[in-house]
């Protein structure tokens, strides 16, 4: 009985001892099921690949809840040395000046060289100061696509849509041959934010809050965007559409059962895919209007970024930095997009992959990191805005009473507008 | 007769401080904070915080939303309570006069209250999912296309069901004991008084149970207002959308979810105002109405 304690004990005293020589830092994410898993395994990775550093990956469970440990940790001067901070939290943090070091600075002063080219096209910006400097480190970093049901469309004798006007073309024919043509995940994420961002339309005033968060206000009763909910509102009542909730994977389910016909997911869906679809798929480009003048321009990352909190002593901040560096190696960077679908965040990275031919064997892989090196536009780099995890929330709500049949999209798209514009203007005088 | 009395005056605060020193560290503390913070717009890094006076109280009860969510509240609220009462008395009473195998019966009515609120909830959403669910199914028999997380008011009917199904055995243990501890001398002079069982529950059993129905209103009402949060949170699927929440469920939104401390400190203010007045009404008003022996 007490041999196997004491044993353990042993370990446990000898581990510790082993790691008291590193210095240590911690990190904490909001990653899940077998991301969280690669994230320990990376961890793992740069904790063989040398001595003097030792990271500690903790999962604070999904990412609001890690943005919100991470706050109050900070607050209490407990703050892990590196936080994963999701697209729509970017605002909060990064105009929270004096929480974190730029990403950028801490590598510099670690002593290594930042090249800002070296990422790719579409991740260039999202967390990045106006002047273009690294904030936050992306990290995992997916594009909304389209995922194909490659039977459906050899059954009923259609290509993929490019554009919108391609798929109402052809949606008919799907849902005659007992298809549901279309299904999506997050209206936020993928037909509001990307929405303005693949048609190059602004978002948001202040240069999409990017400059200012003074005075900034939302452009969510732009025609176009009227245009498209009212057209998916169209579509629902046809039964071209499908919306089941804001939940991702009540939406998704039509697609993996082989139901339905084009699913737009994200980029890093394709992992998971490969395991719960029951049909063959494919992937392309998230479609666009034709008739909207300027449209096809990149999408810009969602996902989430590092950020290396301030507060933290000399040795864990060049730590940091050296794990950083280690991040983007393009070896990890392969590694971890191969593992998870995120895309690939440097181009040495991606052109790595290509060289050994996994996009051959995968080509549904390849799409995301396409799309956002794509030309780009004057708003398809991102948006920086306020209190924006409780405007989507609000998007959420009203795009639900869309579907459900209880609002107007001009009502519904006016409703929005008022309210963010309202929790901006409260986020101005916070961080004022 | 000999008074019990301690020997020094100190004494018995000693006794009593450590549980005042845990109310104070978790109840009095925190509230005093938000109350403070309230009155605050701050930033969630706490690096500066402007006073804001009652702005944050104005903008969360002029909100619409607001108004709404503290609408369903209010339903919800008393749908939980009245319907797990109600279910939990009416078991009670007919295990209480079930003869054979009484203990069976009455363990499978407790089992459902060793369920945690999330796996309820979990469970719920199980039973009521869109595209798998079982009950979602037997609806759609009746002609009734339920759309739990699409629908405002598929969801309230799934979020009630569970909540109340969750709080039945809670109920239920409580009036048992209660029923059990009514004299058999009293039952029986009333058998013999009153051949209708409907009429001696209404004149006899029910004014006996008035204590412990009393405390049941009470821990009810908290149970729909602050212990559902678990099954909402699971049933929303961290998304509320154009579901229906209930005041606790936005308190966590604005605050955990949405940094906005101010805002969700005003709201948790009013929250508490709202269970105080309560529950003063209910001493004042109804316990006075409740006998005990």
């Amino acid at each position: 009985m007490f041999k196997p304690l004491s044993l353990a004990g042993f370990a446990l005293a000898m581990s510790a001892t082993a790691s008291m020589a590193a210095t240590n830092i911690t990190w904490w994410h909001g990653m899940a099921g077998r991301n969280g898993e690669v994230i320990n395994e990376v961890a793992k990775k740069f904790n063989d690949a040398q001595t003097a550093c030792a990271i500690t990956p903790v999962s604070k469970g999904t990412y609001e809840e890690a943005l919100a440990s991470g706050i109050a940790a900070f607050r209490a001067g407990e703050q892990p040395n590196i936080l994963q901070v999701f697209d729509a939290g970017a605002a909060t943090i990064i105009n929270a000046p004096g929480a974190v070091i730029p990403a950028e600075d801490l590598i510099t002063q670690a002593g290594y060289t930042f090249d800002r080219e070296a990422f790719i096209e579409g991740v260039r910006y999202f967390y990045a100061a106006p002047d273009g400097k690294f904030v936050g480190m992306p990290f995992n970093s997916s594009a909304p696509i389209m995922y194909v049901n490659t039977e459906a469309l050899e059954k009923v004798g259609v290509e993929a849509p490019k554009t919108w006007e391609e798929f109402e073309a052809i949606a008919p024919k799907l849902k005659e041959a007992g298809y549901l043509p279309l299904v999506q995940s997050q209206l936020t994420w993928q037909f509001t934010e990307n929405f303005f961002s693949r048609h190059n339309i602004q978002f948001a005033t202040n240069n999409n809050g990017y400059d200012s968060v003074v005075d900034t206000k939302i452009n969510m009763t732009d025609p176009n965007l009227v245009m498209m909910f009212t057209k998916l509102k169209a579509w629902a009542d046809e039964g071209y559409f499908g919306y089941y909730g804001a939940g991702w994977n009540d939406n998704q389910k039509l697609f993996e059962d082989g139901k339905a016909a084009f699913w737009i997911g994200s980029s890093g869906s394709f992992g998971g895919l490969q395991k719960t679809a029951q049909k063959p798929f494919s992937a392309t480009f998230l479609p666009y209007w034709n008739s909207i003048q300027g449209a096809g321009t990149n999408t810009f990352i969602g996902g989430a970024a590092l950020f290396a909190m301030s507060g933290k002593p000399e040795a864990e901040n060049k730590c940091t930095a050296d794990f950083f560096q280690f991040l983007t190696s393009p070896e990890v960077q392969k590694f971890y997009h191969e593992a998870t679908g995120y895309v690939a965040i440097t181009k040495a990275a991606y052109e790595l992959a290509k060289s050994e031919g996994y996009y051959k064997e995968k080509p549904a892989a390849e799409v995301g990191i396409q799309q956002l090196m794509l030309k780009s536009g004057d708003w398809s780099k991102g948006y920086r805005l306020g209190f924006y995890p409780q405007i989507r929330e609000i998007m959420e709500r009203e795009y639900g009473r869309i579907f459900a049949g209880e609002t107007s999209v001009e009502d519904a798209l006016k409703t929005i507008e008022t309210e963010a514009n309202d929790l901006l203007a409260r986020f101005a005088k916070t961080a004022g | 007769m000999k008074r019990v009395q301690f020997s020094s005056p100190y004494l018995p605060y000693l006794f009593i401080a450590p549980q005042m020193a845990i109310i104070f560290v978790f109840f009095y503390w925190p509230s005093v904070q938000a109350i403070q913070s309230s009155f605050y717009l701050e930033d969630p890094f706490g690096f500066g915080s402007t006073f804001v006076g009652l702005s944050n109280y104005v903008d969360a009860l002029g909100s619409a939303q607001y108004q709404s969510i503290a609408r369903f509240t209010v339903v919800f609220t008393a749908l939980v309570t009245f319907l797990s009462l109600g279910f939990g008395m009416l078991l009670a009473v007919k295990a209480d006069a079930v003869l054979k195998g009484s203990s069976t019966y009455k363990t499978l009515l407790i089992w459902v209250y060793a369920i945690a609120p999330p796996v309820a909830g979990l469970m719920g959403m199980m039973f009521f999912d869109q595209h798998i669910g079982p009950l979602v199914k037997f609806a759609a028999l009746f002609g009734w296309d339920m759309k739990v997380g699409l629908n405002y008011n598929d969801t309230a009917f799934a979020m009630i069901a569970v909540s109340v199904w969750k709080q039945i055995p809670y109920n239920f243990i409580f009036i048992l004991s209660g029923l059990q501890s009514i004299p058999v001398s009293v039952r029986e002079a009333a058998a013999i008084d009153c051949r209708s069982g409907v009429r001696r529950f209404w004149t006899m059993t029910l004014p006996l149970l008035a204590p412990t129905a009393f405390f049941l209103l009470i821990i009810n009402m908290t149970y729909a207002l602050f212990d559902t949060f678990g099954v909402i949170d699971v049933m929303v699927k961290d998304k509320a959308a154009n579901n229906p929440i209930t005041l606790v469920y936005k308190v966590y939104m604005d605050g955990f979810r949405g940094n906005d401390l101010g805002g969700s400190s005003a709201q948790s203010v009013i929250l508490m105002i709202v269970v105080f007045v309560l529950t003063v009404f209910q001493f004042r008003f109804i316990e006075r109405r409740v006998h005990y022996n």
